[in-house]
């Protein structure tokens, strides 16, 4: 498993896109930190780029590495290797460079200009919402024999969650606004993790004062470790099934 | 001997003629009272350094009290320390500490009751329930007083300088800090408070009701549990104060309720939750202040009528202005706003298009606070760029016609 995974590493290296990626990040983190003297301006606007470039960048390289690794892949399965041991270490690799790119690009500048423990949670959710998304594109990979529809559905996906479900989550709130929501609102962002990455981070700056005085329960259960533990769990369970799912679906994949 | 040298040796002697007298007074047993007793009309006590263990001492004749480097009045946490109750008493240069604690009687540090020209200065007061309070006084300075406590609660804690029904009163200079309001006035008329320093009290830094024709000047309230707090007054004027850092859940740089013909101008609201809150307030001129780096800048409800908000500078809210309703009787002018992106092609200083202050967003999480969970999320952006475009749930009276391009220089 270790030298497919330095092999698969080797191969993303060779592809500049991680390199860009890792550059673009970085010239972004900088110049949106240098801007402005406020720094907790500058970690919402690097929040924003987080959640918006990092969901949707994330599962579309790793659904198209994945269909073009697909001959790679195919190879691979001819010796006697196990099924989920290949699919598993395509995806550490894949996630280990995106990660180690956010890191890099957005999480250095960020430790070394703001150094804190917002920068630290930035940090944190850009590298969990690339492992998420990540996840994701394999579940799409598995799921789909051909590569345009892959792709296809890997758009919707991140825009999906970036977008529509914020959309209907705020229909919702709205239809029921006569109603003791909070709760439920509370449980419906665990389906979402932007949603969870964007509050577990907002949670940690002073503008949670804003959320806490009109939801007092938001501030208080979110705010508090254990709602830390919970979104971060949530957001684990979002990496985690949707990777046992796919390595359960290839399994038994008529390749 | 010439009639000038005459009048000189008169004048020499003259002090010796009055019958007021300076008595020092040394720590000892109800020293400070025996004194007090002792004392005619119009003598002064010099009260000299060391500690005074002595509670309910009261001053019922025209006195001047002075303290030397600071003489301690320990209360021993059991009842009231100082009580004045004549007319024209100067206290100054004491330290009051460690009032008792009571639920029938607020215990004050230094109690002023049916007096008036009373002088309070240059006193510490430390560990009370309550520091300064003023009943049923007129004409009564209270300046240049140091009032600290360590409120941990509301209920179990008092005010700092705390006035009721009193009228004419300056109070200038105090620096108060750990009560549970750092001012409080209630039926508080024509008085004046200038240079005070309120901060880190447990609910508001400043706070009154049915207080009218006061006047606040530079005054400085941060870090206050919920900022300050002002009710049912009018002809209240308040300029060039400072409200920082009153942030929290339920705080306000100013909270106005049912406030009239009032006047705020030249003040800094800096890093509230709410900067400004307006309710049932009628015909109040909001006009040269700074909003900055608040929360929300100005909350105005429906229910405020008549008031001008010109010439105020904007920046760095995460919402401007919010409202609850889509009335709007009140008229904002000449303001910058750091969020505007209009033109000026005339160049005239002022933007051709105008500018609408309330976000889509903050209208929905106004309406329906749950919202707020959605709070920079991508669709709250969109849906603000699209409202600008096209604005149909936002208040559209609610605008400022002629928003200035640059920054007022206040």
């Amino acid at each position: 498993m270790k030298t497919i995974i330095k092999y698969v590493l080797l191969d993303l290296m060779r592809n500049k896109v991680i390199l860009f990626y890792t550059i673009i990040l970085a010239i972004l983190a900088v110049s949106v930190l240098g801007i402005d003297d406020n720094p907790t301006k500058g970690l919402l606007s690097l929040l924003n780029i987080t959640l918006l470039f990092v969901p949707l960048i994330t599962i579309l390289f790793s659904t198209i590495y994945f269909f073009n690794a697909i001959e790679f892949t195919e190879l691979l399965l001819s010796q006697p290797i196990k099924r989920n041991k290949v699919i598993l270490a395509e995806y550490s690799a894949l996630t280990v460079s995106l990660s180690a790119a956010y890191a890099v690009g957005i999480g250095m500048p960020l430790l070394l200009l703001v150094s804190g423990i917002a920068s630290f949670i930035l940090t944190l959710i850009g590298i969990l919402l690339t492992f998420v998304f990540s996840s994701l594109a394999l579940l799409i990979f598995v799921k789909c024999r051909d590569k345009t529809k892959g792709i296809g559905i890997a758009i919707a996906t991140a825009l999906f969650f970036t977008l529509l479900f914020d959309g209907f989550l705020l229909a919702f709130i709205y239809s029921f606004s006569d109603y003791p929501i909070d709760q439920a609102v509370v449980g419906i962002i665990a389906f979402n993790p932007i949603d969870l990455a964007r509050v577990l981070m907002l949670l940690h700056l002073d503008v949670a004062v804003l959320m806490g005085y009109s939801g007092a329960l938001f501030k208080k259960f979110l705010g508090s470790a254990t709602g830390s533990i919970f979104s971060i769990a949530c957001i684990l369970l979002w990496i985690i099934v949707p990777l046992l799912l796919s390595v359960r679906i290839f399994n038994r994949k008529d390749l | 001997m010439t009639p000038y040298k005459l009048i000189i040796l008169l004048l020499l002697f003259l002090p010796g003629l009055s019958r007021a007298k300076s008595v020092k007074v040394y720590p000892g047993r109800n020293s400070f009272q025996k004194a007090i007793n002792a004392a005619k009309r119009n003598d002064t006590l010099l009260l000299q350094p060391g500690l005074y263990k002595e509670h309910d001492i009261l001053i019922n004749k025209k006195l001047v009290v002075i303290g030397v480097q600071y003489p301690v009045i320990d209360g021993e946490h059991t009842s009231q320390v100082i009580f004045i109750t004549a007319d024209s008493v100067i206290l100054q240069g004491l330290q009051v500490q460690n009032t008792g604690r009571s639920s029938m009687t607020d215990m004050a540090a230094i109690r002023v009751q049916d007096a008036n020209h009373v002088t309070v200065r240059n006193n510490k007061a430390f560990n009370n329930t309550y520091g300064i309070y003023l009943q049923n006084a007129g004409f009564t300075v209270v300046q240049n007083n140091t009032i600290q406590s360590s409120s941990a609660d509301e209920l179990n804690s008092g005010n700092g300088i705390h006035a009721w029904k009193c009228y004419d009163l300056l109070i200038a200079g105090n620096d108060i800090s750990g009560h549970r309001d750092g001012i409080y006035f209630e039926f508080v008329t024509t008085s004046s408070i200038t240079r005070n320093i309120s901060h880190n009290n447990v609910r508001y830094g400043l706070h009154f009701m049915f207080s009218h024709n006061d006047t606040y000047t530079n005054n400085r309230f941060s870090d206050n549990g919920s900022g300050v707090a002002v009710m049912y007054s009018k002809g209240v004027t308040m300029t060039s104060n400072i409200f920082q850092r009153n942030w929290g859940d339920a705080a306000y740089g100013i909270l106005l309720k049912e406030i009239a013909d009032s006047k705020i101008h030249h003040n800094q609201f800096l890093k509230n939750t709410v900067g400004l809150y307006m309710e049932s307030t009628t015909k109040i001129a909001v006009n040269d202040n700074q909003f900055t780096e608040n929360g929300w800048g100005i909350k105005v409800m429906a229910s405020c009528s008549g008031s001008d908000f010109t010439r105020n500078n904007f920046t760095g809210n995460s919402f401007d202005v919010a409202t609850n309703g889509t009335t709007m009787l009140n008229h904002f002018s000449e303001n910058f706003w750091d969020k505007y992106d209009g033109y000026d092609l005339d160049k005239d200083g002022k933007g051709d298009v105008p500018y609408y202050p309330v976000s889509v967003y903050s209208v929905v999480s106004e309406r329906v606070p749950t919202a707020m969970i959605l709070y920079r999320s991508f669709l709250t952006g969109i849906m603000d760029q699209v409202e600008k475009v096209m604005p149909s749930i936002i208040p559209d009276q609610l605008k400022d016609d002629t928003p200035r391009m640059k920054k007022w220089k206040l």
